[in-house]
């Protein structure tokens, strides 16, 4: 088995790639802000969705350093996540009528 | 049994194993607030318009500072479980007090940002709130309920991290075992995606 | 790993886990212990002591129903205790059972570690358990009376009644915490702590279906758990989610209900279905049939099981799209429970059976589960549920099921481990009298509720029509015998721990995973020395070869 001790972080990382994916992240959320004054119609959601999924993904990977973990805490969130998109799918289809 | 009385046994220590049982809590946290993102996207598909008129009461400028504030917060997070990494005991110390300032200027805000609600007369069970539409109704409630429970998460979080400040002054946590401090980031990191989400979902209704 | 400091007993043994060995002696040894096998105990007297309280109501239920008016107590006194019946038997009864007494001492064990992987956290579910059982308690006699809604607290009633909803829900919150830490536990118990050569494959399947659990425990509780603390916001604040009035949607209740509660009854049958996994090869002497068949239709009840939560409810006006989905899945997710009956049947074929308490249990638990799995298949025909949704029909599906299916495991694992947890055994005529008083009143109690539930008498009525007296009054005689039956059995196990003959031998019922291996009752730190593993666990002959010589118990 492998030493429990060592962490998953085989390199230390400087401080310098979190600032970038702090400043990735500012960004996303100016970008955010400012798209939320344009009217998409109905994709308006979809798209501050998919601007919170990319924020997500970088505190998911970079800060939460998910990236370096063992691949099976990959697979904890991915059924975690699937799992809810299961539930609101099937949720979806007892709300709308045809 | 507890064994204290005796040679104390090779201590059983195990890093991954630590932050596995903190990312499995993880998600339970995330499926609680996922319940209630469930009812919102319900309650939202079945009341576009009235979600839409509620949430041009929100204050953006607020939302957006607080969104900035949190996701800083998780940066100076990160940060600091660098510092101890490369051993750096007192910028460590810095960065972890600084997030939780962070956390106390969200809540700040959020006060500031209720007590105006309030004032408004938008509180659940108000006379003005209730004689609005149903659907605006729900806006709030769900606001309340989501933000508020995040608001809790948060103190939790500060809390973590006021313990994780003292670990780290006593030399509990050091450059050689840091998993307590990479554990009490994960949570925060947690809140702060929560928020990622509430952000959009209640300021930014177009 | 120093036992120096640890005094050998008279037979050159360790000391086993039941005497205090640490600083803390008596009570509090107990009560602050980390010890896994030490928690297990407690779990167990926790659960018993509800189970008792839980039959008890259950019984005065079945007293009140001998008459169609009113017998015994009122209509209000009747609808607290049904509720009081289902939400203690359901939240703290058989969902923690199996796992939290017989997972918590075995789980470690069978895969060759020293404890779990939070021992801690572990102590702190069982305060949680502790506290939410006891609030229960304390909900019926505080002003104001129990919760009269049902175990499944549906709203708008849950938020209009004068009952102490707010105590009893945040119980049933603070109940559910002690449910995800345990399966947040048990997943990295698994992921970390085996023993070198304890292979994913090499597992008991026992420990498989705690797996499985695990994964339900940990993601579903939540939703329920937000579920009732909007319920508990509701009453408090008003804001108007769960209230009509303002334009909160009730059936959106039921449906973030059901999405835990029905992945509830999974975190309730598979550890059972894991107890049977671990009897049936050892009393038929024969190697399981489909191990791998076994272990990973236990990962498909969990997720099929998520994905069926809406069959609760095809009496509401859902679309017809949906509940065409829903029947469909609801058929599907029986699958993987039939290939497990299948695997059990096939791996009795040509064995050599020994008819043990616990193999008794065990047969009970498939014949009767068989039942109740198919009244449940019935009831996912969307036209028959319609008109069977809310009958007694339901509920005796409800107790085939849950009663015949885990309560005959628990009973089974209990005959089963017992001797091995305390180095005891009991008396085993009298566990095979007990064994037929239960599965005769049981049947007696239950069969009725399907034939009278098929001609309409309505479930949670104080009140019924005279056409059905004469079945409740069987029922009710058949109660009896149940009781009789379950009184019989707990005394004679009572009675074993402290005068029963004593187990030495570390193998008393020829089993081969692990801890059958290690002393009876267990030394503190289960194992003197890691084992490294190289054999699966349930190598016994096959068909054409000699059985297995099992170790004679005295």
């Amino acid at each position: 088995m492998d030493d429990n001790k060592t962490t998953h972080i085989k390199h230390t990382p400087g401080y310098g790639i979190y600032i970038l994916v702090w400043l990735a992240l500012v960004t996303l959320t100016a970008l955010t802000a400012t798209v939320a004054g344009i009217s998409f119609g109905k994709f308006s959601i979809a798209v501050a969705l998919v601007i919170a999924m990319i924020k997500s993904y970088l505190v998911l990977s970079e800060f939460m350093h998910l990236k370096f973990e063992m691949k099976a805490f990959r697979i904890f969130v991915l059924v975690a996540i699937l799992f809810f998109l299961l539930l609101i799918v099937l949720l979806f289809q007892n709300y709308s009528y045809y | 049994m507890t064994t204290e009385n005796e040679v104390v046994v090779h201590a059983h220590r195990d890093d991954v194993g630590a932050r596995m049982g903190m990312w499995l809590f993880l998600l339970s946290e995330f499926l609680l607030f996922g319940g209630l993102f469930l009812m919102y996207s319900i309650y939202r598909y079945n009341h576009q318009h009235d979600f839409h008129i509620a949430a041009e009461g929100m204050n953006i400028f607020l939302g957006t500072a607080n969104t900035i504030i949190l996701l800083t917060s998780s940066l100076t997070m990160a940060l600091a479980i660098t510092a101890m990494q490369k051993g750096n005991k007192i910028l460590s110390l810095v960065l972890q007090i600084v997030t939780f300032l962070f956390g106390l200027a969200f809540l700040v805000n959020k006060f500031f940002e209720w007590s105006a609600e309030f004032k408004e007369g938008n509180y659940p069970g108000s006379p003005i709130l209730t004689a609005k539409p149903s659907g605006q109704i729900l806006y709030y409630g769900l606001y309340y309920t989501m933000v508020g429970l995040h608001g809790v998460h948060v103190i939790v979080g500060m809390t973590i991290i006021a313990f994780m400040i003292r670990f780290t002054i006593k030399g509990i946590i050091n450059k050689d075992d840091y998993v307590k401090l990479e554990n009490a980031g994960l949570y925060w990191h947690l809140v702060d995606i929560i928020w990622i989400f509430l952000f959009p979902l209640f300021y930014l209704i177009t | 790993m120093s036992n120096s400091s640890i005094a050998l007993d008279g037979n050159g043994k360790l000391p086993s886990y039941l005497i205090d060995q640490g600083k803390r002696k008596g009570l509090l040894a107990w009560l602050l212990s980390t010890d896994h096998k030490r928690i297990a105990i407690l779990y167990m007297i926790g659960v018993l002591s509800f189970f008792a309280v839980g039959v008890s109501l259950g019984f005065i239920i079945r007293l009140e129903l001998l008459t169609p008016q009113g017998t015994i107590i009122d209509a209000q006194a009747y609808n607290e205790i049904f509720t009081l019946h289902g939400v203690i038997m359901i939240f703290i009864v058989v969902i923690p059972a199996i796992p939290a007494i017989f997972g918590n001492f075995f789980l470690p064990i069978m895969i060759g570690a020293k404890d779990v992987a939070f021992p801690r956290l572990n102590l702190l579910s069982w305060y949680l358990y502790i506290i939410g059982g006891t609030m229960i308690l304390l909900s019926m006699v505080l002003p104001g009376g129990a919760a009269d809604t049902g175990w499944t607290f549906y709203i708008p009633y849950s938020v209009r009644t004068g009952t102490n909803m707010i105590f009893t829900l945040s119980a049933v919150f603070v109940l559910g915490f002690s449910s995800i830490l345990t399966g947040m536990n048990f997943l990295t118990t698994i992921h970390r702590l085996r023993a070198p050569g304890m292979g994913w494959f090499k597992m008991p399947l026992f420990t498989w279906s705690l797996y499985a659990t695990g994964w339900i425990q940990l993601l579903a509780t939540p939703i329920v758990g937000i579920t009732l603390l909007l319920v508990i916001i509701e009453r408090v604040f008003g804001v108007g989610l769960f209230d009509p009035t303002l334009g909160g949607d009730p059936i959106l209740f039921q449906h973030m209900f059901w999405m835990y509660s029905h992945p509830a009854v999974y975190i309730i049958i598979v550890p059972a279905m894991g107890v049977i996994s671990e009897i049936i090869p050892v009393f038929a002497h024969r190697t399981i049939f489909g191990y791998k068949f076994i272990a990973y239709s236990s990962i498909a009840i969990a997720v099929f099981g998520s994905m069926v939560w809406a069959h609760h409810m095809f009496a509401v006006g859902l679309s017809n799209n949906a509940e065409f989905i829903f029947s469909l899945l609801t058929f599907l997710v029986a699958i993987p429970s039939a290939i497990k009956v299948f695997n059990w049947t096939a791996t009795l074929y040509k064995g050599s059976i020994e008819l043990e308490a616990p193999m008794l249990y065990a047969l009970a638990f498939i014949f009767l589960f068989s039942i109740g799995g198919l009244t449940g298949i019935i009831q996912g025909a969307l036209n028959v549920d319609i008109y069977l949704t809310d009958t007694y029909f339901i509920v005796g599906h409800i107790h085939y099921v849950i009663f015949g299916g885990t309560g005959m495991a628990l009973f089974a694992a209990l005959h089963y481990w017992l001797p091995k947890m305390f180095g005891r055994m009991y008396n085993k005529k009298v566990a095979k009298v007990a064994f037929w008083h239960i599965f005769v009143g049981f049947n007696i109690l239950y069969f009725p509720f399907l034939i009278m539930g098929w001609l309409g008498m309505p479930r949670r009525s104080y009140h019924y029509l005279p056409k059905f007296q004469i079945y409740h009054i069987i029922a009710t005689v058949g109660s009896w015998i149940l009781v009789a039956g379950l009184l019989i059995m707990f005394i004679n196990l009572l009675r074993s721990l402290r005068t029963g003959e004593i187990v030495t031998e570390n193998n008393i019922w020829g089993g081969e995973s692990l801890e059958w291996k290690v002393q009876t009752p267990p030394i503190a730190e289960n194992f003197e020395e890691i084992p490294e593993v190289t054999a699966a666990p349930y190598e016994y002959k096959d068909n054409d070869e000699p059985v297995l010589e099992k170790e004679e118990v005295n």
